[in-house]
């Protein structure tokens, strides 16, 4: 007889815990975690509807801990963040941020993310996968020091027409804070960095303080948002608002490079239609050659947003054009309640995108019996949402 | 002052080595304005650093008329003698022993000779490899079909027993190939030894047979596997060489040092010289080691980190010392022949036992040498001998660099002084460099004679690195031509001429 099981050891619990854990477990209703790059997060609290709503009109946090952060400093920071990333790191002046990304040598995407320049030599990189080998690799011959600060550094989103409202309730002046910059304010013995940038398509803040600060961050933002219909928010609902926003996401949008095993998998920017952000002429970065040359070919592959028929999430769905050659792939889509629209993101091969004639294969799973619907899908700009209060400076007083 | 656009030369060759020289010969035949430069005060790099010669391209011999720019036989058929502390030498004559005497029992005899011809055929089916661009395996890339396919064939045509005797050696390692067929230990160690010159590998390590091909497909005075030894040492070939390339127009300038090339615009546009001095090329031809050249020339940011990476990881060990002694007399290796060159390898087991302490960056007891008295074939008017030694092996990045280094001449004097009782004593000066001591005065990283070392894994499309392998650097106006490019080293002039040959077909 074997004692039974009371507890688990340390290396049976694999799944860290972030500083927010012990609000965001008292929050969570459902007790729906999921593992996002090896932290316990809330996939939803207590009622997705509930949840989603609070995205589109009042205000939401959302635990961006899992996020991962990089420091880079030294004299040649923005030289190296050059030849790093697809923009002109240089180019960001300080205070400011920039959604960017890097490629390999043969222009495949390895991650998008948030560059912060938070001093003429001090940027920080926050992004979805781990990259320390890279960021190492490409530090060589440039005088820099690179190192994670993951842990370091406690990190929330805010987001919703009332975000403004709920900090200025919570005494942080944000109102000349524009779009894609940031500003520092006090937070009890430490600091608080406050970044106007998010990923809803909407008016919103990031907030970046240390990990010992973050219990009182969190208490402090919901007791000012008390009656500004302030709610946490899980993975569910933020993935809805990012698919409005048209934004992607490493990993489930493309494969990256560094992971991607099956050679046809691998994506450039130029067809993740990331092609606005290179900078081609700041000088050498790495992948240049090769995006040139795909950008004087042609690419192979596109990214669109797609309408679709019908009202059922197309997640998933193979793309064909005449309902007979496979064209492409969903790579994330929902049925959006704000658009009343069934809309989707997916890959889809260059030629493919202009024609027409393009056909979604949806299985809706209705009472345990999957039923195949063939629906036309139309290619249609992104975002499929954004607010102009995402760029009113100063925010309204919603 | 030259004007920031205007070029000085249509090309820049950096090093005087025998790649540089031979490139540089090819491009100014063909009409363009050279410029050659070289750190050291004389040309010739890595041949200034041999004492024979084993590979020196037939193309490149002929092209540059050597004969005609001094360029003068000893020998082209130089005799090895397996020496023995007891006096018992093995005398290889001929081009890889083909005839072997002294103590040796007549089946060793039989089975040497067989090994040889099988050995030599194989190197000569896999030789035209060396005097083409390497294959490469992406698709239509235009591969020379024609070429290759005929390499194949011959391969095909040695018959199934030898095809499939190739297929089984090509990859193994030299100590198991001797075993399977030679018992004699003297043989096997000087054949071990032989075979592991130059390279960062015992005859246990695997894949140490194909290096030993590589080298057996070489050729002097057209006859493979000879060594050769030209008047006034392999010095004068580099001499030869800088002599040929200047008639044909080529600038050659010494005591001028490149410290970075020029990339602007991203493509490459000069170098810079140690003092300052800016000189402008669209094309710069670095006979120098790659990763030397990426690294230190180019610099990272100019680069892709991937490449980097793969540069900064490439294998570049350098397992050799080289000895110099002048002595007082000629010294007696127990009445051996001192025109010969002389082998101190023991057995086997002694050469891969002096290989196992540089894994770990430490002096062998009983290094291995190969040894040359180039006054037994030219002699010096005051009676005196030099002697020239390759010492195998020494570690390339010990903890104490001078107390290694002390350590390994003690070694090698130990190691003489078996074998010529006295040799100690007769000793005017000694001179050992070791590895990292190549690496200082020669450049080459690691102080590998390859400039990389020549090993599978770093062979063919493989060299210097993948994706760069076809000469042309990863910058326009780049060019790779050094030994660290296929096909390897030696002084061949391959590598360079190759680089040539290669810049003519972009145009």
């Amino acid at each position: 007889m074997t004692a039974p099981i009371t507890t688990l050891r340390h290396y049976e619990t694999p799944l860290l815990k972030t500083p927010f854990h012990p609000r965001t477990e008292a929050a969570n209703k459902l007790w729906s975690w999921g593992n996002w790059g090896g932290y316990t997060t809330a996939l939803a609290y207590q009622d997705e509807a509930l949840e989603y709503s609070a995205v589109r009109n009042s205000a939401t946090v959302y635990d961006l801990c899992p996020m991962i952060k990089y420091r880079v400093e030294g004299p040649e920071a923005a030289a190296y963040l050059n030849r790093l990333t697809l923009r002109n790191a240089a180019k960001l002046s300080v205070g400011g941020v920039q959604y960017t990304a890097w490629v390999n040598d043969a222009g495949h995407l390895l991650d998008d993310g948030t560059l912060f320049r938070l001093g003429p030599d001090h940027y920080r990189i926050c992004c979805q996968e781990r990259h320390l080998n890279w960021l190492l690799d490409s530090a060589f011959g440039f005088d820099v020091t690179v190192s994670e600060e993951t842990e370091a550094i406690a990190a929330l989103a805010l987001q919703g027409p009332t975000s403004a409202e709920v900090l200025r309730r919570a005494g942080f002046d944000i109102d000349g804070l524009k779009p894609f910059r940031m500003a520092e304010f006090p937070l009890g013995s430490g600091k608080l960095m406050i970044s106007r940038t998010g990923f809803t398509g909407d008016l919103g803040y990031e907030l970046w303080t240390a990990p010992d600060q973050s219990l009182a961050l969190w208490d402090l933002l919901f007791e000012a948002g008390r009656l500004h219909g302030l709610r946490p928010i899980g993975s569910g609902t933020l993935n809805m608002a990012r698919l409005e926003a048209g934004l992607i996401v490493t990993g489930y949008d493309f494969t990256p490079a560094d992971t991607c095993v099956r050679e046809d998998r691998l994506r450039s920017p130029l067809e993740m239609g990331l092609a606005w952000m290179i900078d081609w002429d700041k000088g050498h970065f790495t992948g240049k050659a090769a995006l040139q040359r795909q950008r004087d070919k042609g690419t192979r592959w596109s990214f669109v947003g797609l309408e679709i028929g019908g009202n059922i999430a197309a997640e998933g769905a193979i793309l064909y054009r005449n309902q007979k050659t496979e064209i492409g792939v969903i790579t994330g889509a929902i049925w959006s309640p704000i658009l009343k629209k069934n809309i989707a993101l997916a890959q889809i091969l260059t030629k493919f995108v202009a024609g027409g004639d393009i056909w979604a294969e949806i299985y809706a799973l209705r009472e345990l019996h999957y039923e195949k619907l063939m629906m036309p899908a139309r290619v249609v700009d992104r975002p499929f949402f954004v607010h102009d209060r995402r760029r009113a400076t100063p925010p309204g007083r919603f | 002052m030259p004007s920031f656009d205007t070029p000085n030369f249509d090309a820049i060759v950096i090093g005087a080595g025998p790649n540089g020289l031979a490139a540089a010969h090819r491009l100014a035949v063909k009409g363009a304005s050279v410029l050659v430069l070289e750190a050291a005060a004389t040309p010739g790099g890595g041949a200034g650093l041999s004492h024979l010669s084993y590979n020196l391209d037939p193309r490149v011999d002929k092209a540059m008329n050597l004969a005609a720019h001094g360029l003068d036989w000893l020998t082209t058929n130089l005799a090895t003698t397996a020496l023995s502390p007891a006096g018992n030498h093995l005398r290889l004559e001929g081009p890889v022993g083909n005839r072997l005497t002294g103590d040796i029992t007549d089946a060793d005899r039989k089975a040497w000779e067989a090994l040889r011809a099988r050995l030599l055929r194989f190197a000569a089916v896999l030789s035209p490899l060396n005097q083409m661009p390497p294959p490469r395996i992406a698709k239509g890339v235009g591969n020379p079909m024609l070429k290759l396919g005929l390499i194949g064939l011959r391969a095909r045509m040695l018959g199934a027993r030898d095809f499939r005797e190739l297929g089984r050696i090509l990859l193994t390692n030299v100590h198991d190939l001797l075993d399977d067929e030679i018992t004699s230990p003297q043989l096997k160690g000087a054949l071990a030894f032989e075979a592991t010159l130059g390279g960062w590998l015992g005859p246990r390590s695997p894949n140490s047979v194909l290096p030993w091909l590589v080298r057996l497909s070489g050729q002097t005075a057209g006859v493979q596997g000879a060594l050769g030894l030209p008047k006034g040492g392999m010095a004068a070939l580099g001499a030869a060489m800088a002599a040929a390339a200047a008639a044909k127009g080529v600038t050659l300038r010494c005591n001028a040092r490149v410290v970075r090339i020029i990339v602007t615009g991203e493509r490459v546009r000069g170098v810079i010289l140690a003092g300052g001095e800016e000189i402008r090329a669209n094309r710069v031809i670095s006979a120098i080691a790659p990763k030397t050249t990426l690294l230190s020339l180019i610099g990272a940011a100019h680069l892709d980190t991937g490449l980097v990476t793969r540069a900064r990881h490439q294998k570049a060990r350098g397992g050799a010392a080289k000895l110099h002694l002048t002595l007082r007399a000629a010294p007696d290796f127990r009445g051996a022949n001192l025109k010969d060159r002389l082998l101190i390898a023991g057995s086997e087991h002694d050469v891969e036992q002096s290989f196992n302490p540089v894994k770990y960056a430490r002096v062998p007891d009983r290094p291995g040498l190969e040894i040359l008295i180039p006054t037994a074939h030219e002699p010096r008017a005051d009676g005196k001998h030099r002697l020239s030694a390759i010492a195998q092996f020494a570690p390339h990045a010990p903890a104490d660099r001078d107390a290694a280094r002390a350590e390994m001449l003690a070694a090698c004097m130990a190691r003489l002084e078996a074998h010529a009782p006295g040799i100690t004593a007769l000793a005017e000066s000694t001179e050992i460099l070791m590895p990292y001591d190549i690496e200082d005065r020669f450049g080459l990283p690691g102080g590998q004679w390859h400039a990389g070392e020549l090993s599978v894994e770093q062979m063919l499309f493989l060299r210097p690195l993948p994706g760069i392998a076809q000469y042309q650097g990863p910058i326009p106006g780049l060019w790779l031509a050094s030994a660290g490019c296929h096909p390897g080293g030696g002084v061949s002039g391959t590598p360079g001429w190759n680089a040539a040959v290669a810049m003519e077909a972009a145009e």
